[in-house]
Formats: C-alpha cells, structure tokens, sequence
C-alpha cells in the first residue's frame, strides 16, 4: 500500500521536476532571442520548414471544415427559417474557436512532431554537445530560431485556416445551398466584432503558438538520447500539446467571452 | 550560411498571405468597415420600455441603417431609459420633430431602432433629442393584454 503512495510521489516530483527545467529552458530561449534577431536569416530557414511547410495542410483543413460548418449549420438553421445567419455561424464559430484550436492540433502534428524529432536527433547524435565543444550556444543556434518560428507561424496559420474556411462556408452556403450572398456577408459583418472576435482569435493563435512550440522543442531538447527516447518524446509533444491546447482554450474563451 | 532565394521567396508569400487573411477577416468579415472614420452626430431619445435592446444595435429609417446606438443610460428621474444614438454625418437633413420606435427584425430578431421622418424644416443636430417615441413591444405583455380582453369578451 506505502509503496503506491510512495510511487504516487515520486510521480509528482517528476512532474514538477520537468515543469521546472521546461521553465529555466523557456527563460534560456527568450534572454537568446536577441542573438536570434541579429542572424534572421536562420529565422528564415526555420520560418520555411515550420510555416510553409504546413500551409497546404492548414489550407485543404481550413477549406473542409468551413464546408462541413456550412452543410451541417444549414441543416439545423432552415428548421428555424434562419438560413440567413449561416455566415454568421460559420464566422463566428471559425474565427472564436476552430480557427485557433484546429490550427494548433495540426500544427502540433505536423510541425510540432518533426521539430521534437529533429532536435531529438541531433542531441542523439550528439550534434548539440558537438556545438558546445565549438563554444557555440545550441540554445541561440538552433533551439530559439525554431522556437520564434512557430511563434509567428500559428498566428499566421489560424488566421489563414479561419480565412479560407469562410470561403469554403461560402462555395457550399451560396453556391450550393442557395442561400442569399449579401446576406451571408451582411449579416456576418453586422454580428462578428473586430475587437471582441477577431482579436480574440488571434491572441488565442498566439499563446497556443507559444505553448505548441515550448513543448515541442523542450521535449526535443529533453529527449532521451536513444532511438526510443526521440520516438517517446515526439509522441509526448503531440498528446501534451493536444491536452495543453484544449485546456488554455477553455481558460481563455472563459476569460474572453464568459460574459456575454 | 548557405539558402536557396526560393525558400526566401515562399517565406515571403507564406507572410504576406497570412496578412491578406487578417485583412480579409477585417475588413470582409467584422465591422471594422462599417465603423466610418467620420464620427457623425449624436441624438437622444427616452423610452419607457426598451425591451432587449443592446448597446451597438442598428438605427434605421425606412429599413436602410443610418447609425447605431452608443449608449443606453437609465434616467432616475423619469424613471426612463436614454438612448444615445450615433447617426451618420452624411444623414444632416432628418426633420427634428422625427419619431422614434423600438421595433423587432422579424419575429425573433434582434432588436433595432427605427426612425419615421417628421415634417419640420429644422434638421437634427448634435445633441437633439427625439421627442416622439415608441416603446418596444414586449411579447409577454401583448400576450397577457390578449388574454384579459379575450377574457372580458365571455
């Protein structure tokens, strides 16, 4: 029985062990930033593999969840006779949540996995203690410029994935549904906010940004150096990431819309 | 440190549209375009009863959207409800002896202001208030006014 207890609490202490070490690392990242920002170029190159990389996905994702929200928005809207306010349903649930939470659950799968992997790797190989040896901080090197990348990216990527899922409401709503095109536009314009809504969105793309990334290179950078040890650290990126996501997005929608 | 100009050049695309998403979303999809540089002039009109109508709802006359209200204050000594609307500057020539109703879009729209041209000469100005006002309609009440009368009628 004392050894459940006992398992149970070394258990915690791992837990918050690592939560400590995520910390020091995250405050290493960003006193490094500033030697980031006088290289961009390896911001560019970074910027490339975790953006572009991934705007096709967010894109073909964006599209058919926006169509989807149409076809199933219209179903239930026409039994109430407010076919009209089919924009504003696909708008409003796009920009406020399936924008920002989407995007960063394939982020976290497609970039997120491969930048775990990709530093896993190279501490299992041994390039980053290579890189110390040559009195090259691998932290400025290499960590930060993929951390600042998707920092920027998922903002980026939300507001694109949000963009092309209204169009995509758009083409199945009007085009093949028939409903009215000034009032799909019209009345999204008149219910969705700038401040209250789009900016909402963003700041959620923002901080699931930030936390996507955090957690894909600190598991990368904390990996076991071993075949395994990359493989479980880039399947803990992706769960952690998903839980991390879902859990900031009811704090942040409670703080953000909880009043209305 | 050794990058082709192609990566270059999709980073640059890759940014620039997300930048065109954001104004796609500002402008196409929120009311960033609605809300006009020009700040127009304020009215006033009281209420007994403005039912559930909310502060950014549209003011309209004969069904185009003039304006929209600014704020909804509680009078305590009339026991009233103050509407401020905000109107468009280009709409300067509104007869001042104009009436003003709160009215429903649709059985189970929203609420807006709606606005019924007067006769005088003297336009609205900043400041003006509506004298001629009609309450909103509540559901419950026209319900229960309908049900006495059918009542009385036994």
């Amino acid at each position: 029985m004392i050894e459940y207890f006992q398992r149970l609490g070394a258990r915690s202490f791992g837990m918050f062990e690592r939560l400590g070490r995520g910390t020091v690392f995250f405050i290493n990242i960003v006193l490094s930033i500033p030697s980031v920002l006088i290289r961009p170029r390896l911001l560019v190159a970074q910027l490339y593999s975790v953006g572009v990389l991934s705007f096709s996905l967010i894109v073909i994702a964006g599209l058919f969840v926006g169509m989807v929200l149409a076809l199933q928005g219209f179903y239930t809207l026409s039994d109430f006779g407010a076919e009209g306010m089919l924009g504003v349903m696909v708008a409003a649930s796009l920009v406020r949540e399936l924008g920002p939470v989407v995007a960063a659950l394939l982020f976290a799968g497609r970039a997120g996995s491969a930048l775990t992997a990709e530093i896993g790797l190279m501490k299992a190989t041994e390039q980053l203690s290579g890189m110390e040896m040559m009195a090259v901080d691998p932290v400025a090197r290499v960590i930060t410029p993929r951390f600042l990348a998707g920092l920027i990216s998922m903002p980026l990527l939300a507001t694109i994935f949000s963009a092309i899922g209204i169009l995509g409401g758009y083409f199945i709503g009007v085009g093949l549904l028939g409903i009215d095109e000034g009032g799909y536009w019209s009345q999204m314009q008149a219910k969705i906010d700038f401040s209250q809504d789009i900016i909402n969105g963003l700041i959620k793309s923002i901080v699931f940004g930030w936390v996507v990334t955090w957690i894909a290179v600190f598991e990368g950078y904390d990996a076991i150096p071993t075949s395994e040890g990359v493989s479980r650290a880039t399947t803990r990126t992706v769960v952690h990431s998903a839980f991390a996501v879902l859990l900031l997005d009811f704090i942040l929608t409670a703080l953000m819309f909880g009043d209305i | 440190m050794h990058m082709s100009r192609s990566i270059e050049i999709l980073v640059g695309f890759f940014v620039a549209m997300g930048f065109v998403a954001m104004f796609f979303l500002s402008m196409e999809v929120s009311n960033l375009s609605g809300v006009s540089a020009d700040e127009g002039y304020e009215v006033k009109a009281s209420f007994e009863n403005i039912g559930s109508l909310k502060v950014r709802a549209p003011v309209s006359i004969a069904g185009v959207k003039i304006g929209r209200v600014t704020a909804i204050n509680f009078d305590a000594q009339s026991f009233e409800a103050i509407v401020t609307m905000q109107i468009e500057s280009k709409y300067d020539q509104l007869p001042s002896d104009s009436s003003a109703s709160i009215l429903t879009a649709g059985l189970l729209g929203e609420q807006y202001v709606g606005l019924e041209a007067g006769g005088e000469d003297e336009p609205l100005a900043q400041g003006s208030e509506l004298e001629m006002t009609q309450s909103a309609l509540v559901l419950e009440q026209i319900i229960g006014q309908f049900l006495f009368s059918s009542d009385a009628e036994e």
